[in-house]
């Protein structure tokens, strides 16, 4: 029996580490809406999404003044103008697949929008009804 | 008098400040167009044009990634992994002429003595319009902003 070639295990070895990172960053809506209603432990309901993205919440900023009120097409910065692609994922396959960036956006417009961050349960809520809606 | 200490006492300096000031301006094309981090592209760019690191000091760059989550009345908060090498890239690249030698108020490019002479021809109307909203909005008028590209022959005002 011939022993693997060095050269050829570790090939696979690379190419399993990069799956494993891969799997690691990459994520569904679905599964990260499930993540925020766990840690919420209550179910996403999505007209709670829709009613926090639509409404003001005190401050000058809401969801839609940049993503508008359907955000299936393409937003605009309040502003500073630049364009905002998409944010429903049946629009743009790339929202809601890396948890790193969807926290970070979360935070800083949460921030923005509601003065505070959002709760998982405000998250899963928003997720459920961005992935409702079709372009 | 010889030729030679006439040449050296008039026409030398005349030279030497003609060749200064061509060197000067090769300088502020150059600092317009330092290559871009993808980083810097990517986290900047987000929401505003990536303005060209030359077009600030590196106290007004310091300040400004100091301060995210309070950015110009929005959270732009990063995580210090992603903060730090795109504060170092600033600092290496920021504006070292006579135009960076004073951090303009707020540390707004927009309110550099340079900037407002240079556009000091454009009425306050057009600084309002839907189209361009405000001056920090480069890629209204200047289409290859965000590639450190602010030719005057390809301005563009819109309507």
């Amino acid at each position: 029996m011939n022993p693997v070639p060095p050269i050829r295990s570790l090939a696979a070895l690379v190419t399993a580490g990069l799956v494993c990172m891969n799997a690691a960053f990459a994520a569904t809506p679905a599964e990260l809406a499930a993540g925020y209603a766990a840690q919420a432990g209550a179910p996403a309901q999505a007209a709670r999404g829709q009613q926090l993205f639509t409404t003001s919440h005190g401050r000058e900023w809401r969801c839609a003044s940049c993503h508008g009120d359907t955000p299936v097409g393409t937003g605009k910065h309040a502003s500073t103008g630049k364009a905002i692609e998409p944010l429903a994922p049946a629009a743009n396959a790339r929202r809601f697949t890396d948890p790193a960036k969807v926290e970070k956006w979360f935070r800083r417009n949460c921030n923005d929008v509601m003065g505070r961050e959002c709760t998982p349960a405000e998250k899963a809520d928003l997720i459920a009804w961005l992935s409702t809606l079709q372009p | 008098m010889k030729p030679s200490s006439a040449f050296l006492r008039h026409l030398l300096p005349a030279l030497l400040a003609l060749l200064a000031a061509a060197s000067a301006r090769a300088d502020g094309d150059r600092a317009a167009r330092v290559p871009a981090l993808p980083a810097y592209t990517q986290e900047c760019g987000a929401c505003h044009v990536a303005f060209p690191p030359g077009l600030l000091p590196a106290a007004s760059w310091q300040r400004l990634m100091q301060n995210l989550p309070r950015h110009f009345g929005t959270d732009a908060s990063l995580d210090a992994a992603t903060t730090a090498p795109l504060a170092a890239w600033l600092a290496a690249h920021a504006g070292s002429g006579r135009r960076a030698s004073v951090a303009p108020p707020e540390d707004r490019i927009t309110r550099s003595a340079w900037f407002v002479r240079e556009h000091d021809e454009v009425p306050a109307e057009t600084w309002k319009r839907a189209s361009i909203k405000s001056p920090s909005n480069c890629s209204a008028c200047h289409a290859q902003a965000g590639q450190g590209d602010f030719d005057e022959h390809r301005i563009r005002i819109p309507r």
